[in-house]
Order: C-alpha cells, then structure tokens, then sequence
C-alpha cells in the first residue's frame, strides 16, 4: 500500500468548497486558525462574540465577508446581502444592532454604474434594518477575471436585556420554529449562475431578522437558541445545535415551509432544500409552553407569516437529527459537507 | 444514477424546448422525443428531454413533490395545477 | 403518509413475514439509494428484506485513469474542462477534479452536454473537453453534443469518454460466482432509455427476478413488493411498475443515436475491475473528437487499493466494517472506492451513522406515524 492511498488532506491548497459552510469550513477553521488563535469570547465559534462592558452590560460583535456570484439577483444584491447578513448575525446572538462598518474591495474594471446600484442598495438595506453605516474603507485591486466586487461589513450591537441565548439552555421537550419557507436564497443564486442558468419565479429572501427577533422577544415567549441558517442550510444549523446542546432534535418533513418552484428547483438541480442556504429566516428553540405565543408573534410579523413549528428536542440517544418524512419513514439529517454542487445522478 | 424530473412544454423551437417545472423554466433539448410538441409532459435528465411521459404520471410527481411542502403551501399549489389541466 | 403508500407498507410487511426467511435485493440505481435514504424508507422495510446497494452512480464508479486523465487534460495550458458537478470529487492517483481546480486548472460546472458545446463556441481558443459520464440514460446527451459539435464545425470541442452501461454490470456482478442476491430492484430513468427488455437476460439466463420502478416511495415499495412475491413464489420475472414511463422497447430515438456516434467497448470500473462491453466509446467516424486520442494522452492502469472491499460490499459479501481500509484511510473527505465516494455509499452511510441503519429507530410498518 503506498502513501497515495491515505491522504489525510484533501488538497494542499484551499478549495471552493472550504468555503461551503459544512463539514471542511469546520476542518479549516479547526486545523488552521483555532490552534492558533483561541481564546473564551472566540472558543464557542458564535454568529458573533459577546464581549462585557462593565458590570450589567455587555455588546455584541460580529464580521462577515461578502463574495457572492453574480452581484445582482432576484430579490437582491451583494450590498443587500452585506447588510442583512451582518444585522441577522447580531440579531440572532441577542443583540440589537448599533452600527455597520462597510469595506469595500474593488476590481479595476468595476462598472461605477453596478458600483452606485450596490451602494443605494446597502443604503437602502440599513435604513430597513433601522441601523447606521458608521464607518468604511475602500480599496482597489487589479483586475483579476471576477465579479469585480467584495464587501466586508462588521457589526456592533446592544444586547437585549431579559433575552437569554446559549444552546446549553436547549432542552429535550423544547420546540423548534422556522420562520418561513427554506432555501430560497441558495437556489435563486444557482438559477443565475453561468453554466447552471434557468429561469425562475424565486428570489432571494434576504431580509433583516432584528425586527422580526424584537417582536418575538416582546412576546414573552422564552427563546432559547436562534441562528439564522445561511451557508448550509437549516441542516447546518440543528446539526450544530445537537451537537453543542446534546440534545437530539426531531423534524417533520410535512411541517417544513418550501414553495413548490424551490422544490422543483432544488430536485432538477439534485440538491436537499434543507442543505440550501438563506438569507433572511430564522431558525429557533423555544420553551414548549410558549410556543403558540412565540408562533403568533412571528406570525403577526411580515417576515414570519409562514412560520411554522417543525419539530422539538428530545432526548433521544446518541444525539442526532431526525427527519421523519412525509413517506411515515425516518432519516439522519446532516450538515453537508461543503459546496453543495448540481447533480445529475 | 439519474435524476429526471417531469415538466411540461411550454414552447418549441428547432429542438429547443422551453419547459416549465412548477415555476421554473429551463431551456432543454428535445432531440430525443421529437414528437413531444407545446403542452406535453416529459422527463427531463440532464438538460434533455429523455421521455415523454402521460399527464397523470407527472402530475402523480408532481403530487409527491407537493407533499413534501408544507400544509399552507400545499393549498396554494392547487390553483396552478389547475391552470396546467386545462390550457 | 398516505393511504396507498400505507397500503403498499402493510402489504410488504405481510408478505415479508410469510416469506419467512431473508432475501437480498441489489437497488442497482444510485437514485434509487438516495431516493430510499430521503424518504426514510428503509425504516419501513421489514428486517428480513436487505437492501444492498449496488455500485452507486457511474460517476463514483468511473475508474482512477480517467480521473487522472481529466487532471491531465486539466493541466494543459488551453484546456478547459467542462464536468457534471458530480464528477468534481471523485478521487483519481493523486486529488481529483476539485482539487486541480484549487491548482489553477479551469473546471467549470455544467448542467448539460450541450452547454460544453456552448462554451467551445465561445472560447474557440480553448479545447473544451466535456467528461462524458453517466449510465445510457446520459450518454445520448453526449452523441447529441457531439454531433451539435460537429455540425457547428466546432473543433475545440472533444470529449473524455466514461460512459457506463448498466446490463453489463449485473452481468458482471452475478458472474463474479458466489452472489446472495434475490433480485434487482432497476432503474426508471435509464429504463425509459434501454427499455424493460433489457433486463430480460438477467432474468432468464439467470434467474433473477427484476422489477423496473421509479423514484416515488409508493413505487420503490411496491417494486420490493413484487421482488418479495416472486420470492416466495420462487419465479424469476421481469415486472415493470413503471410503465406509465418506461416501455418495454425504451426511446428508439435515443437508441439510434447512441448507435450512429458510439460503439459498445470493454471499460473499467473502479473497485470492480474491467467489464465485458460495460462502456462506451466514440465510433470510427466521431473518432476525432476523443480527448484521449486528440491529445494523445497514456491512459494508464488503475493503481486501485488491493485492500479494497467495496467489490465484495457491493455484492452483500461484506459488510463495511470487514473492509480494512473502513474509516482507516477511507473516510468521506478522502474514499477510496465507490462506496465510499458515492455520498449515500454503503460505506459512506455506514461511516456517517457508525454502522446504524439511515434512521434510527424503524418505525413499525402501518405503527401510525
């Protein structure tokens, strides 16, 4: 047996799909960053780390890069994106948003025109999610065959007093909500990608979650956990959250929200709709008593009409994530393992 | 081996076909099922039409894709199933 | 679950437990796996029906010479590559499509032969090699592309020939002597192309039962139904509960054009070695447009893992966990064979849920789920 056959690396250099959000993002950040830099705000690997100030206060931090192809979409545009995707970060963590920084990396080359178009429209997002760009920079490279654009936005936030959040509060018999209907994001970017291209009713749902969390947590119903399900999908996330919390998790296929057109999509193309990111839904563990009052108030709000109970904690050993599905059978769900690619088989 | 979902014709030309999967329109070749013209069913494999198929067989997909939606979205499908039925 | 479906489970689970013993059905199709594992099906199967899955899809199945092949072409200076996404992670001697692309090489992902064609149009100072891969339910979409090709006199344009066909592998398997197998559960979609008759050989020369359906949980049940019943009738027929899509004679369109641009050809298979007229390559008079031949590439031998099980797991010989390579420098992010790079593998799904069934507790059959 030669060295060729075990390879305990999957390539020298980083791949596309370590950029996935699954299983080798994991393997990167573990291998190439944790062992290096590591310390308790940093450790529990969070949408963003609470950081003390003083005795009874603390505020929330969070950064987040922005690469998506192409730049503009249905339903929005990277600028869009570099917005709600930092806001939902604080939101989710707890935190009401304060401020946005904004970097902006540009190809020479870049049209000033989809430059404009980007800006008003991280403009527009900001005033949405009722949060100021307080502070930026820009930088220009050379030309280097992409889209021709990259945002970074990092965030700061308030946390919100009497909120509680952490998946070692997650207990079996608890509730899990999602906000609305899956997958939408992740399959209007495939419909425009080059060499995947077909047309679609679908766009993407990227919205800000804060106000959305602000009326949940007005409601007094006692949330536990949330994360919005972005790269991975909301597999991705109760996969992380069984295995911090411990805890299995049951969902029931027929509870979960999907249009029809995204699961056409999401079959043609040979992808799992749970494994398809979001950009605008909410993915949250609530105390079983206050689930009917956690769903009316998410309900009530137009980004959680279709909000929806689609499963509960249970205690159920070794700790995995059910499916039960719509056929009366059961099956594990996982977090993917990286870019989540078009099949034909 | 092979994914192939059912859609339905919207439009010919040459052998191109435009057919639309419940929302979703693709450009797909017809070569292989020449004789499916506007308002057939077919299979589509690949970016091919690999078979054409009877209405009520896609439809009967169709009908377990829709079962994997969600109580409320299920019902709004009705009304377009019922717009494919009858054009 | 519907009542139908509730119908087919009960019916399975009665017949099961009359036939009282246990039986082994290969689903040959990699859809079919997959289709099994996302309905959680297999938690309505009773416990004396085994399933075992065969050798995955044509892609995890394409031999290493042809993954390193592909690294090659890849390697060229005014190469592109255009793939199925499917193809990216196979492994070949040394990394696969995914990682050359981490290299520099230009990998792009299609959803269509014909969009390989398209880009060749596009780029006319690149070659565009297409990896043409897949069971006959996709190799027409290449004879079409190639002939596209041809007719728009796009010389740029050539193909990495990978093609599968899947009679000759059951063939191979049963021929590979001691087999367990009662049946075949076929597949649909290749069916619509190949046609049910295909079939009928393994069925009389050797006496297996095949029963050809489509990827619906009511119709993969009630295609293990009807294996189930020819079980405990000990017949050996050819069934087809697809018949709304699959005919007996498949897409004679399809089938032509097969003939006119291939012809059938000795091709190997990774972890199952060389099999008889199990591949396809690009006739006389398409010959031109062969990767291979056009950049005179050495095609060279499979440098496959001797400790390699995946050819005895796939025939129900094995379980996973006797393979010494198992989770010992065989694991999802690095396999070695089939089974373990096909993402719903039977080694791939043993390694996942540490040898426990896709779901964990089954679900009593009509138990009111």
């Amino acid at each position: 047996m030669t060295a060729t056959h075990i390879s305990s690396r999957v390539s020298d250099r980083v791949m596309l799909a370590h950029g996935g959000g699954g299983e080798l993002t994991s393997e990167l950040i573990e291998a190439h960053f944790l062992p290096r830099i590591n310390n308790p705000a940093l450790a529990p690997l969070a949408d963003g780390a609470i950081v003390p100030i003083g005795s009874d206060q603390s505020v929330v931090f969070t950064t987040d890069s922005y690469v998506v192809t192409p730049l503009e979409f249905p339903g929005g545009d990277i600028g869009r994106l570099a917005v709600c995707g930092t806001v939902n970060d604080l939101a989710v963590m707890g935190a009401e948003p304060l401020g946005l920084s904004l970097g902006v990396i540009m190809e020479e080359g870049l049209s000033l025109d989809v430059l404009d178009r980007v800006v008003a429209s991280i403009a527009r997002a900001a005033r949405e999610a009722r949060v100021p760009i307080v502070t930026g920079d820009t930088k220009v490279i050379e030309r280097r065959g992409n889209e021709g654009l990259f945002l970074n936005t990092a965030g700061i936030g308030r946390l919100r007093p009497g909120l509680r959040l952490g998946t070692e509060r997650v207990e079996s018999g608890d509730v899990i909500l999602f906000s609305g209907r899956i997958a939408d994001h992740g399959l209007t970017i495939m419909s425009v990608r080059a060499g995947i291209a077909f047309d679609s009713d679908l766009r993407s749902d990227a919205a800000p979650l804060a106000d959305l969390i602000s009326a949940l947590s007005a409601s007094g119903a006692d949330v536990k956990f949330m994360r919005d399900p972005t790269r991975g999908g909301v597999a991705g996330v109760l996969a992380d959250m069984c295995l911090r919390s411990g805890y299995s998790i049951e969902i029931n296929e027929a509870a979960i929200p999907i249009s029809p057109t995204a699961r056409h999509a999401a079959e043609m193309l040979g992808l799992d709709p749970l494994t398809v990111a979001n950009e605008g839904k909410l993915v949250c563990v609530v105390r079983r008593e206050d689930a009917a009052k956690a769903i009316k108030a998410m309900q009530d709000h137009p980004l959680g009409r279709e909000a929806a109970i689609v499963g509960r904690v249970t205690d159920a050993e070794p700790p995995l994530v059910e499916l039960r599905t719509r056929a009366g059978g059961r099956r594990i769900v996982q977090r993917p393992y990286g870019e989540e690619l078009p099949r034909i088989c | 081996m092979c994914l192939a979902v059912p859609a339905r014709i919207l439009e010919c030309q040459d052998d191109d076909a435009l057919v639309d999967m419940q929302g979703n329109r693709l450009r797909v070749c017809r070569v292989l099922t020449p004789e499916a013209g506007p308002g057939a069913w077919v299979l589509v494999h690949a970016g091919f039409c690999i078979a054409t198929i009877d209405e009520s067989e896609a439809l009967t997909t169709w009908d377990y894709l829709k079962q994997s939606y969600g109580p409320e979205l299920a019902e709004t499908l009705e009304p377009q199933l019922g717009t494919a039925d009858s054009s | 679950m519907t009542p139908r479906l509730q119908d087919i489970a009960e019916g399975l689970g009665d017949s099961a437990v009359r036939l009282g013993r246990t039986v082994r059905f290969m689903e040959v199709c990699g859809t079919h796996t997959v289709s099994f594992y996302r309905n959680g099906l297999r938690a309505l199967v009773p416990d004396n029906i085994r399933l075992i899955s065969g050798p995955g899809c044509p892609v995890c199945v394409t031999a290493q010479r042809h993954i390193d092949a592909a690294i090659e072409l890849a390697r060229g200076p005014r190469v592109l590559i255009a793939t199925y996404g499917d193809m990216l992670r196979v492994p070949g001697r040394s990394g696969s499509l995914e990682s050359s692309r981490a290299d520099g090489a230009d990998i792009r992902v299609v959803t269509s032969a014909l969009t390989a064609v398209d880009i060749a149009a596009e780029c006319p100072e690149r070659t565009v090699v297409f990896l043409a891969v897949g069971f006959e339910t996709t190799a027409p979409a290449t004879a079409a592309a190639v002939i596209t090709a041809e007719r728009r006199g796009l010389e740029n344009f050539a193909v990495l020939m990978c093609h599968k066909r899947v009679v000759p592998a059951m063939r191979a398997l049963l021929d590979a002597g001691e087999t367990r197998l009662d049946g075949f559960l076929c597949p649909g979609h290749v069916s619509t192309i190949i046609g049910a008759e295909a079939y009928r050989p393994i069925v009389e020369v050797y006496c297996k039962p095949c029963v050809v359906a489509g990827f619906e949980p009511a119709q993969m049940l009630e295609g293990l139904a009807r294996l189930v019943r020819q079980a405990s009738r000990e017949e050996a027929r050819l069934e087809n509960v697809y018949q709304a899509v699959v005919s007996d004679a498949g897409n004679a369109v399809a089938q032509r054009l097969m003939c006119q641009v291939f012809v059938k050809a000795d091709a190997p298979w990774r972890a199952l070695g060389e099999i008889s007229a199990s591949g396809l390559e690009l006739a006389p008079a398409y010959r031109r447009f062969d990767a291979i031949e056009r950049f005179g590439i050495a095609l060279g031998e499979d440098d496959d893992n001797p400790a390699c099980r995946c050819g005895e797991v796939i025939q129900g010989l094995v379980e996973p966990g006797e393979c010494p390579l198992f989770a010992n420098g065989c694991t999802p992010l690095s396999p070695v064979g089939p089974c373990m790079v096909s993402s719903e593998g039977t080694c791939a799904a043993w390694y996942k849920y540490n040898g426990q069934s896709a779901g964990r507790a089954a679900v009593r059959i009509g138990g009111g789920s």
